[in-house]
């Protein structure tokens, strides 16, 4: 199995504040890993570390054989192999659904238009909302939203998805709905990072679980440490959760 | 003594008019132009063009319009360079609207959550493409009634235009009442016409704002 993600000795800074401290984990292509951990552990500064939404002060991430930190880096290229699904959806607002999937199609691939709405109708499928697709984000529901915005980033083939909180926001119904796609993403396959407070979801889907406390890996293996946490902090955080 | 105000007086008004509404659409355009690289510069990645951005913006908005046309029409007549009237006019005008919405369309696009800048950039767009199709969009929205609403200022400045000797609605007028000395017949039709300029515009401005604020809701 070849290495899609790999983290090593991370650190990241803000300012004074070291939020990163040595962060190091490596996942497969295919594996679904879900980042768990307390607010402020740095579960959010870790995913946007890989797609270099912030930049790092010291160890290195490899990505799909992208240098992260390299300063030569082509970030677009790397982007293209990442796609990043946030809490608050983040659909841009003054555009349909069908023109919030084809933008990057159009303007990072080239396509024409014809060719982008063809790609865009089946990805719409996927996630069960293809009679939306000349709606404006604003007249669907959270759920439907955080849909679009996962089709969004399907739409442009990434081979690693990073899902930061994404049913946070919602009522449990409508996570629900969003669980299920990305279950089925996972079933498909594809190479997930997931932070996430469901850990129903991560009992499910997740082949490897990340914990993560003050800026570190703190403990890490399969589903099972959930119910069976080695570390004193683990079981603290599971009597929270529950 | 008193001449008395004939059809002549007010085609010259009129006149004068025609050429306040030039300078106002001349200022606008280019002055909306330069604003623009303004709001690139304010929103750089790179610290120093933001800083010669703040820096222009501070001198231009903290100093008198009409000392800034003054130092363009006479400062460089030391020089030996020659300014036309129009273009002293026209490029102290342009300075001083393209700090004003310069600062107008920066708050716009800043009122735009960085967010939306991510997504754009998470999907592999550029910082261009991002601000081009996601930010600029909507910002546009944000910032039209504002910038409808400084177009009433920019109509009213260019009175100051009158100094460096251009034949604009208020140098108009003064000439009149110099021979006709009718000042409240003479200034009371100009200024009814800048009310004829201003008043539509700023009825516009507050009637988008009401729509802006009904769509966001
Ligand atoms: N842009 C920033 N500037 C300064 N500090 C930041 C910034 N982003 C995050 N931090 C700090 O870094 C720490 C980790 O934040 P992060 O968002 O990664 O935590 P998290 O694990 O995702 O928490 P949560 O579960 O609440 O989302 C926090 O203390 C936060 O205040
Ligand atoms: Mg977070």
């Amino acid at each position: 199995m070849s290495v899609a993600v790999k983290l090593t000795n991370v650190v990241k800074r803000f300012g004074e504040l070291e939020v990163l401290k040595g962060v190091s984990f490596e996942i497969n292509s295919g594996e679904v890993v879900a980042l768990i951990g307390q607010s402020g552990s740095g579960k959010s500064t870790a995913l946007r570390c890989i797609n270099q939404l912030e930049t790092i002060q010291g160890g290195s991430i490899e990505v799909c054989g992208h240098r992260v930190e390299d300063p030569k880096l082509d970030v677009r290229a790397l982007r293209r192999d990442i796609g990043m699904v946030f809490q608050s959806y983040n659909l841009f607002p003054h555009m349909t659904v069908a023109q919030n999937i084809m933008l990057a199609l159009r303007r990072v691939k080239g396509m024409r238009k014809d060719e982008a709405y063809e790609v865009a109708k089946p990805v719409l499928a996927k996630v069960g909302l293809s009679e939306k697709i000349d709606s404006y984000p604003e007249q669907l529901s959270g759920g439907q939203q955080q849909r679009v915005a996962i089709a969004r980033s399907l739409a442009m083939q990434p081979k690693v998805m990073l899902f930061d909180e994404v049913t946070s926001a919602l009522d449990p119904k409508l996570t629900g709905e969003v669980l299920r796609v990305m279950e089925d993403l996972a079933r498909g396959g594809m190479t997930m990072i997931v932070v996430t407070h469901e850990m129903g979801f991560a009992k499910r889907a997740a082949n490897r679980v990340i914990y993560m406390h003050t800026g570190k890996v703190w403990e890490t293996g399969g589903a099972d440490i959930l119910s069976n946490p080695q570390t004193p902090e683990l079981k603290e955080f599971m009597a929270e959760e529950l | 003594m008193f001449g008395a105000f004939s059809t002549n007086h007010l085609i010259y008004l009129l006149d004068g008019l025609l050429w306040t509404v030039i300078l106002s659409a001349l200022a606008f355009l280019l002055g909306g132009i330069a604003g623009f690289f303004v709001m690139l510069a304010r929103i750089s990645r790179f610290r120093w063009l933001r800083r010669v951005a703040l820096v222009y913006i501070q001198i231009v908005q903290g100093t008198p319009l009409l000392i800034q046309m003054f130092i363009l029409y006479f400062g460089l007549g030391v020089f030996g360079i020659s300014v036309p009237p129009l273009a002293a006019a026209g490029l102290g005008m342009m300075v001083y609207t393209s700090s004003y919405l310069g600062e107008i369309w920066r708050g716009a696009v800043g009122s735009i959550a960085k967010t939306q800048f991510e997504a754009a950039e998470c999907l592999g767009l550029t910082r261009w493409q991002a601000l081009q199709d996601v930010i600029l969009p909507q910002a546009l929205k944000i910032a039209t009634p504002p910038t409808v609403g400084f177009l009433v200022q920019l109509v009213k400045n260019t009175s100051l235009a009158s100094v460096v000797g251009f034949l604009e609605l208020t140098r108009a007028a003064q000439v009149i009442n110099n021979s006709l000395f009718q000042p409240f017949l003479v200034f009371g039709v100009a200024a009814f016409f800048y009310f004829c300029v201003c008043y539509p515009l700023s009825a516009w401005s507050r009637s988008l704002e009401r729509k802006l604020n009904v769509g966001r809701r």
